[in-house]
């Protein structure tokens, strides 16, 4: 038994190294785009230990003052130290990041499977309410339902993620309606497996590949989405130091004094979304070739 | 091509039902009851009760729809909770503002997006390729209202250029118009050269593999010949549709570019409803935006369905 097991995760490991080989080798952008990310999950993560200052620690002597050795990415107008503060900036947008993310692609994949495997009657009245939901304009509904419930992070997380999961379960539909076809499905459907059975051990596994691409863009679009919310101030409330929040308020009137204070968060969140964008074209180049050019 | 249009457009209708009843919803989960703002300060319970009567409140809730989905039919799409303003004089004011700025954005991202698609597509595959789509994925990355920000510190600031916010329209004055339009344009146009210039890569490769294209060649005519008048026209067609469903997007997506550019428009409007908490606009606002990003879709289908040949037999 246990060999059996062992050759199993052998081969596993096997073919995830064949792919970061091929990442490497075929998709040297969607590489790049890979390192930048694990370099800003990991400064999300260990944001406490790795900034140098509190996110919130006021030093009236140090205000407005340029990039320096003690101050990498300056101060702002209260002179709180800029690098930690984009440090935290990165912990929340993890978190908010992957939690909306991760939401999304859920809600996706269940309404998508549902809808793309039983399809019929089922499918188009739910087709119409997914229709009638994505006339509304992303950010109205955002703003909408934060103006409704109130800024915070539940909030902003569960709103991106129903937004953007009724909005992807489109794309696993489409890859379901073409899966389901196949000739092992019906095989499994003449010898009575459950409805259940079918979507979990068959259809599930084979649209893994648009489920993951669709994972990795989703954490740039949640990004950008609640760093335009924060700008507006309709984010995270400060003094949370999200990067959108730090581009507004104060922030935006202390600029022209002290342009770093623009660049830094602004730099942060290009290349956070900037990286996801490329690993998620390469991944969707090399798992998924059918979603070529879809977006 | 009737039959397929005649079927849009009956697709269109349960979605168009479906959103009226999302903004009643709506309507009735938003704070701020305008009964109690029309009662005054006293809110006397006996006037609340004539209000509620004369207003069809005290019916059934599917009776309150019906009546109220006659007002948006009749134009009515509710008022300011504040100064009493209907929102569609509102609407008339801010929309042309967003619409002069949509359309300098998407001539802004057509002369760039379809160029260097076309140059990416054609030279598959080699540095430029890449260079192009490095650029256009930067370009779906950048927060537009970070590069407003800077284009604002950099252009207005520093060197004096451009003014810094405000908007004029084009038929007041051209040239001012010109200088307040230009870079708000340009920052949401970017985003949309992107996306822009990624499907037209995709949509040239396709054509460009056909035996029509092959057979132009075979018979000697210019490569440019072959690529710009056989190859792109067919290649447009998903673009034009595209281009109309951007410039729907745009109506509404100008909301942070508004902002950053204090341009008074159909975003800043929303924006500043939701602060206000005028819920009677911000109501109207989605209603309105929502409706309009349907028919923009249907024009997109139809006009897909008109302009390309293929589909004109059928």
């Amino acid at each position: 038994m246990a060999s059996v097991s062992e050759t199993a995760s052998i081969r596993r490991r096997g073919a995830f190294a064949t792919f970061i080989i091929r990442l490497f080798k075929e998709k040297p952008l969607g590489a790049a785009g890979a390192i930048i990310f694990l370099v800003f999950l990991f400064c999300g993560i260990f944001a406490d230990f790795l900034a140098p200052y509190g996110m919130n620690q006021i030093s009236p002597l140090n205000r407005l003052k340029p990039p320096s050795w003690q101050h990498p990415f300056g101060t702002d107008n209260l002179g709180r130290d800029m690098f930690s503060r984009c440090l935290y900036g990165a912990q929340l947008s993890v978190i908010i990041g992957f939690c909306a993310a991760g939401l999304a692609t859920i809600i996706s994949v269940v309404l998508g499977i549902l809808t793309g495997y039983l399809g019929g009657r089922f499918d188009m009245i739910t087709q119409r309410f997914v229709d009638a939901w994505m006339s509304f304009p992303d950010l109205i509904i955002l703003i909408v339902v934060v103006s409704v419930l109130g800024p915070g992070m539940p909030q902003i997380i569960g709103t991106l993620g129903l937004l953007l999961g009724i909005a992807g379960s489109r794309i696993i539909r489409s890859a379901v309606i073409s899966v389901r076809e196949n000739m092992y499905v019906h095989a499994a459907q003449s010898i009575g497996a459950r409805t259940p059975r079918i979507l979990w051990r068959h259809i599930l596994p084979n649209v893994m590949p648009p489920i993951i691409v669709l994972f990795t863009t989703r954490v740039g679009t949640v990004i950008l989405a609640e760093s335009g919310l924060s700008f507006l101030g309709l984010g995270v409330p400060p003094p949370a130091p999200t990067w959108g929040g730090m581009l507004s308020g104060a922030g935006r009137t202390f600029m022209f004094q002290g342009p770093w204070l623009a660049l830094a968060p602004g730099l942060c969140l290009t290349l956070v979304v900037y990286s996801t964008n490329m690993f998620g074209d390469a991944l969707r180049d090399l798992l998924d070739p059918r979603m070529r050019g879809s977006r | 091509m009737w039959s397929l249009i005649l079927r849009r457009l009956l697709v269109a209708i349960p979605t168009l039902f479906l959103v009226m009843v999302f903004v009643f919803i709506l309507q009735r989960m938003l704070p701020g009851d305008p009964l109690l703002v029309m009662a005054g300060e006293e809110r006397d319970p006996v006037v609340l009760e004539e209000l509620r009567k004369l207003y069809g409140f005290d019916r059934p809730i599917p009776v309150q729809f019906l009546i109220w989905l006659r007002e948006v039919a009749t134009g009515n799409f509710g008022a300011s909770l504040r100064t009493g303003a209907p929102v569609t004089e509102l609407i008339a004011q801010t929309l042309p503002v967003t619409i002069q700025l949509a359309v300098a954005s998407l001539i802004i991202a057509l002369l760039i997006g379809i160029p260097t698609g076309v140059l990416s597509a054609v030279k598959k595959g080699t540095w430029l390729d890449y260079l192009a789509n490095a650029i256009s994925l930067s370009g779906l990355s950048i927060p537009n209202f970070w590069l407003g920000i800077i284009l604002i510190l950099f252009v207005s600031v520093n060197l004096r250029w451009l003014p810094a916010s405000g908007f004029v329209s084009v038929f007041d004055d051209p040239v001012e118009a010109f200088r307040t339009t230009i870079m708000p344009a340009f920052v949401l146009g970017t985003g949309l050269a992107a996306t822009l210039m990624r499907h037209t890569r995709s949509a040239m490769l396709e054509v460009l593999r056909l035996d029509y294209v092959r057979t132009a060649r075979a018979k000697g005519l210019l490569e440019s010949k072959v690529i710009l008048k056989h190859a792109l026209r067919n290649a447009l067609v998903p673009i034009v549709t595209l281009s109309t469903l951007l410039f729907g997007q745009l109506l509404a997506g100008a909301v942070l570019t508004e902002q950053v550019f204090t341009i008074p428009g159909f975003g800043k409007l929303i924006v500043d409803a939701v602060f206000n908490r005028d819920y009677g606009v911000v109501q109207g606002v989605v209603l309105c935006t929502a409706v309009a990003f349907i028919l923009m879709n249907l024009i997109a289908d139809v006009l897909y369905i008109v302009i390309n040949p293929r589909l004109r037999t059928t």
